[in-house]
């Protein structure tokens, strides 16, 4: 539990965190919250040589909404997502995944850029930034360009992130009214990584119908999945019980667990279909009641 | 019901809620642990562990590791074969390596120490090792362990086969022929599984090794500090440490749970660099190294079986249990006893015949078993014996509790003398199951849940009626190494009317420091804050076996008050000279000789007290202080009956424990306070393996739990509310009338929650599930049963 040496750069610039990484390449990696990291470096599973902590570097850490969007700072910590009214209040996918992210102790270091870049399928943010549309707004050498959620997740602990790049904003679209979204994870204790979990972000037109769905997967694939098929599936139509069901079950189809001591594959699948309809009943509940 | 209270608040003898003496420095922050002790010069260690789990060593090269800077030392087994130290006798006559020659025999094994001038440094030294190994078949699965063709892996012992001992006890012929007879027989495996004591503090210690003096002090997190001393006179006697000039002190310790009663390795290759190299070394363990190295518990599997007429009276048990310990037995239990005292299985229950019958074997995982807050081998039994009767009462479309007072022993039957060869002191089985079905509405909660079956709901009830034999142990019967468990205290009462008290026992978190200090309160009146308790320190605490197996309170509280009733005997001879009468015309309450008839004319315990040191009696010898030790007539028999209601969310398996009721029963209580502490944290110690916790390995012997991330303890958000009462059965034969009660709940709780939850599936045929009770399993019976 001891990690090898290496040394700390606290940089006060986004432009001086950017030229520490191309000088140290490859062997530098980001610090953020160090909840995800600091536990692989312990495990010596990582053995970076030199740490850039973005703690100092100004500007990584507002929550605003601005042109239609939330500005996530990547610095962020989760228990700010948390105490935000404004999280609470139109965002209430976002704020029940945070409350479902780790124990209180991870959530007042861990930040949601961490949480997204470090490309863990386990982790909750990944489904829910799926679920939403956001767009990471990434910065490098070559200036800044904006990754959409759905394509950033490439493989395992791999992400679009070029190892030069930092990811300084999430951009989550602001729902329009009759919107609602729900967290459901299942988990065998607090702290614990998702047997599986579903995020779903939804909007209802005038008629009834579902002009917009979302719906992110958790820890039941290499990778966070955006079930694509349920979306298209539900997208349009009216959510009667039958074609929340099918949407589910598309859901438990298109995901790809292992087995392993949470359960065996069969297990999570049912899971995913178990709780797509519940997160999706509830997300429903809330776009009817006018959020 | 509050005990009987007898002494004055200031006094604060027993039955009074006093606040822990001992809470003031663990709250601020200022207990010390082992690891908070730095002495001057110390080395740090750390350990190099096997990645297979089993394998034959190649080699061993240490070169890149001793050139770094701040490398001392390297020790492997060879090294410490030239002193013959590299294997050591466990506590039950089997053998264990300090540090391999040839073989590594589990994962995590120890393979060779860094001794190093910094923690950090000794981390990075042990990567620098580098360890050739050759993969041998390893041998995981007990049942594989027993078959012809299986590896054998203890070919140092000259072993043929993996098969450690056989051990059996009751009438075997008697039995069978009941079963024959029988109208009903039930028959169920249960396997309990592979867990861990997971205190919070790790294993570790300081071995302090003094060239000059030729002392060695050694600071340990060790629930028995004595015999650990004599076990390194026994062990290293060749090398010159004999016992006067070994100290053993075990400072705070943080959780022990059984888990800190072994010598494990670490210890000593601590010790032999520390006499080495003639300074101190600290080797403290992570959390993976004591989760997947240190002393696993339980992992037995059972067969069981009940005859019974067709009316509900069992008529015989029968049990055949195959023990998996590991690749050496390195159980704590008494020597005599290889199964612990899992022959308690007949439980609270009147069974005229009973057969039991327990095989070892060796398998390529760390070794144990011990005790984990289960007496010793109690919570197998219990689990077992609670099961059973709930699947016979299935087999009988009879309610549980019915059938459970029909065959329990009842209170007229006391003391009662077991198929198996116990004298349960007393009991009264009858009343505490009724209290609980009363504190929890039992007959109401069987309504609501026939109503919820009708609406296709999963709600269970389950009980666990359960009787734990605590207290070892008549020394007839007890020993460890040979040594008599008996526990010691050593009063002395200073000049002011203060006192100090010396226990051979050691608290790991179970407030000894005020419960001790109540019983000299309650025997002698004086106030329970002016009696400083002390254990520990092998070299002023008198001789004890130490801490485990709920034995505190039933040997050293009994020497407590045996050695404080000593001084009393003094004290009055002392009063009878000051009042100028004779003693036989004297009275005592709490703190106070008085004269018969002259109820003013008196003499406190602390006016005695000052005498005894400025004015003591022509011919009696100054002072006043006395030694105990005592060696108990018999074991306590605490018991208690557990209520547990569930609902299951069959969509995903989970199970909700709604409510918890546990009525104990543990006798005169001393502290009700610190009783329910210990209560409460003994049902969440049952909760966990029933719902979380196991040890699990792969078939190659990888441990797939080696951390808390998998590993799974449970939380406050998880944990239930527990709903505790009492009833107050006094053991007729302890000075205080107390018994034992820090493991009740543990050996207690998972059965009346495995009850709950098989009551909740039993109308789909379900008769019994192996803990841990996890969300999957439950689901997947609900997917096997076409239920969802
Ligand atoms: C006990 C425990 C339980 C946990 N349970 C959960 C859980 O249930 N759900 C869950 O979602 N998470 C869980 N986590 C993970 C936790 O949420 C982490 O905080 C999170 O995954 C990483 O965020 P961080 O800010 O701590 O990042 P760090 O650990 O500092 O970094 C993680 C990785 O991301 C990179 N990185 C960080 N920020 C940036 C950036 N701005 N630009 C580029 N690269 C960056 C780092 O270089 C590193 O590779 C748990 C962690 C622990 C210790």
């Amino acid at each position: 539990m001891i990690p090898p040496p290496f040394t700390y750069a606290a940089p006060t610039s986004l432009e001086e965190a950017l030229a520490l990484l191309q000088q140290h390449g490859p062997m530098a990696k980001i610090l953020a919250g160090g909840h995800s990291l600091l536990p692989m470096m312990k495990l010596r599973l990582l053995e970076p040589e030199v740490l850039i902590d973005l703690r100092r570097v100004p500007g990584l850490a507002d929550i605003r909404e601005e042109n239609g969007y939330l500005h996530l700072g990547a610095m962020v910590r989760e228990v700010e997502l948390e105490e935000h009214p404004l999280i609470r209040a139109k965002y209430p996918l976002l704020y029940e995944t945070t409350r479902w992210i780790a124990d209180p102790q991870v959530r007042n270091m861990g930040t949601v850029g961490g949480n997204l870049a470090h490309g863990d399928p386990g982790n909750d943010h990944p489904a829910t930034m799926m679920a939403y549309d956001a767009q990471l707004v990434v910065v490098g050498p070559r200036g800044e360009r904006v990754i959409p959620a759905r394509e950033f997740f490439l493989d395992f602990y791999t992400t679009a992130l070029e190892p030069d790049e930092i990811l300084t904003a999430i951009r989550i679209p602001t729902p329009p009214p009759r919107s609602g979204g729900a967290y459901e994870k299942l988990e065998r204790k607090v702290g614990d990584y998702a047997t599986a979990a579903v995020a779903v972000q939804l909007s209802l037109a005038e008629d009834g119908t579902l002009s917009y769905v979302g719906i992110g997967l958790t820890n039941v694939a290499h990778v966070p999945l955006f079930a694509a098929r349920s979306c298209a599936h539900l997208q349009g139509q009216r959510p009667t019980p039958e074609r929340i069901d099918e949407a589910a079950q598309m859901a438990s189809e298109d995901c790809n667990p292992r087995s392993d001591l949470r359960g065996s594959a069969e297990y999570k699948r049912a899971m995913v279909r178990e709780l797509t309809r519940r997160a999706f009943r509830r997300a429903l509940e809330r776009a009817q009641g006018g959020q | 019901m509050e005990a009987e209270v007898r002494t004055s608040p200031t006094i604060c003898g027993m039955g009074h809620r006093m606040k822990r003496k001992e809470d003031a420095r663990f709250l601020f922050g200022k207990g010390r642990y082992v690891d908070d002790i730095k002495l001057p010069g110390m080395l740090y260690m750390d350990i190099v562990r096997s990645p297979f789990a089993h394998a034959r060593i190649k080699s061993i090269n240490a070169e890149r590791a001793l050139a770094m800077d701040g490398v001392v030392a390297v020790i492997t087994g060879k090294d410490l074969e030239k002193y013959n130290l590299h294997w050591m006798p466990t506590l039950m006559g089997d053998t264990q390596m300090v540090l391999p020659t040839d073989r590594v025999m589990y994962q995590a094994q120890e393979v060779a120490a860094v001794i190093a001038t910094d923690r950090y440094i000794a981390a990075d030294a042990v990567e620098a090792i580098e360890v050739e190994y050759e993969p041998l078949e390893p041998v995981i699965d007990p049942f594989r362990a027993l078959e012809p063709d299986a590896p054998v892996l203890r070919t140092d012992k000259g072993k043929t086969d993996n098969h450690i001992w056989h051990w059996e006890v009751g009438d075997r012929e008697a039995t069978e022929r009941a079963f024959q007879e029988a109208d009903v027989v039930v028959k169920q495996q249960i396997y309990i599984p592979r867990i861990h004591v997971a205190s919070i503090e790790t294993c570790g210690c300081i071995a302090d090794y003094n060239p000059v003096e030729g002392k060695l002090t050694v600071y340990m997190t060790t629930q028995a500090p004595h015999v650990v001393r004599t076990a390194l006179a026994l062990v290293a006697g060749h090398v010159s440490l004999s016992e006067e000039k070994i100290r053993v002190i075990s400072p705070d310790i943080g959780g022990g749970f059984g888990g800190k009663v072994p010598i494990y390795p670490g210890y000593v290759i601590a010790i032999a660099a520390s006499v080495l190299l003639g300074r101190p070394v600290k080797w403290i363990e992570d959390r993976s190294e004591n989760l997947q190295a240190d002393s696993f518990a339980r992992d037995y599997h059972i067969t069981a079986e009940l005859a019974a007429t067709k009316d509900g009276k069992i008529t015989a048990l029968r049990i055949k249990t195959l023990a998996d310990h590991g690749y050496t037995d390195a159980a704590a239990n008494p020597s005599k006893f290889p199964a612990g005292l899992f022959s308690i299985c007949t439980g609270s229950y009147d069974i005229k015949h009973a057969f039991v019958e327990v095989d070892a074997v060796y398998t390529n995982k760390p070794p144990g078993g011990v005790a984990y807050r289960c007496s010793f081998r109690v919570t197998e039994a219990v689990h077992a014996i609670e099961r059973m009767v709930d699947v016979l009462a299935q087999k009988l479309d009879m309610d549980p509790a019915e059938l459970r007072f029909k065959n329990f022993i009842q209170p007229d039957q006391f003391p009662y003398k077991s198929a198996l060869g116990w004298e349960y002191d007393s009991g009264n089985y009858p009343a505490a199951l009724r209290k609980a079905m009363d504190l929890i509405g039992y007959e109401e909660l069987r309504r609501e849940q026939a109503e919820r079956r009708a609406r296709g709901e999963l709600m269970g009830i389950g009980i666990s009626s359960f009787t734990e034999i605590v207290g070892a142990g008549p020394s007839r019967h007890f020993d460890i190494l040979g040594i008599k468990m008996f526990d010691s205290c050593e009063l002395r009462i200073h000049p002011t009317g203060k006192a100090i008290a010396r226990f051979g026992t050691k608290s790991q978190g179970q407030g000894h420091e005020t419960t001790y200090a109540q019983i000299i309160a309650e025997e002698l009146g004086i106030p329970a804050a002016h009696v400083q308790v002390e254990e520990g320190d092998t070299d002023t605490a008198p001789y004890g076996l130490g801490t485990y197996a709920s034995r505190s309170t039933p040997t050293a509280g009994a020497a407590a008050a045996m050695a404080a009733r000593k001084v009393r005997e003094k004290a009055r001879k002392i009063a009878a000279y000051l009042l100028e009468v004779s003693e036989e015309d004297l009275e005592w309450e709490p703190g106070v000789f008085r004269v018969k008839g002259a109820p003013d004319k008196s003499v406190t315990i602390q006016e005695i007290a000052f005498a005894a040191y400025t004015n003591h009696p022509p011919g009696m010898e100054a002072g006043l202080e006395a030694v105990h030790y005592y060696d108990p007539p018999n074991l306590t028999f605490p018991f208690g009956s557990y209520i547990c209601v569930v609902d299951i969310d069959k969509g995903t398996g989970q199970v909700k424990i709604r409510r918890f009721v546990a009525v104990d029963d543990c006798g005169h209580v001393i502290n009700p306070m610190i009783v329910e502490g210990q209560i409460h944290g003994g049902l969440t110690m049952g909760f966990a393996p029933a719902m979380m916790e196991e040890l699990v390995y792969d078939e190659e012997g990888n441990i797939l739990t080696g951390s808390f991330m998998d590993y799974l303890l449970p939380t406050a958000v998880e944990t239930p509310r527990w709903e505790t009462a009492r009833t107050v059965t006094p053991s007729p034969h302890h000075p205080l009338g107390a018994k034992g009660v820090g493991e009740s709940a543990t050996v207690g709780a998972p059965a009346a929650i495995v009850n709950a939850v098989v009551d909740a599936l039993s109308p789909y045929g379900v008769t019994h599930i192996d803990i841990p009770i996890t969300p999957y399993k439950v689901w997947k019976i609900l997917h096997e049963k076409g239920v969802v």
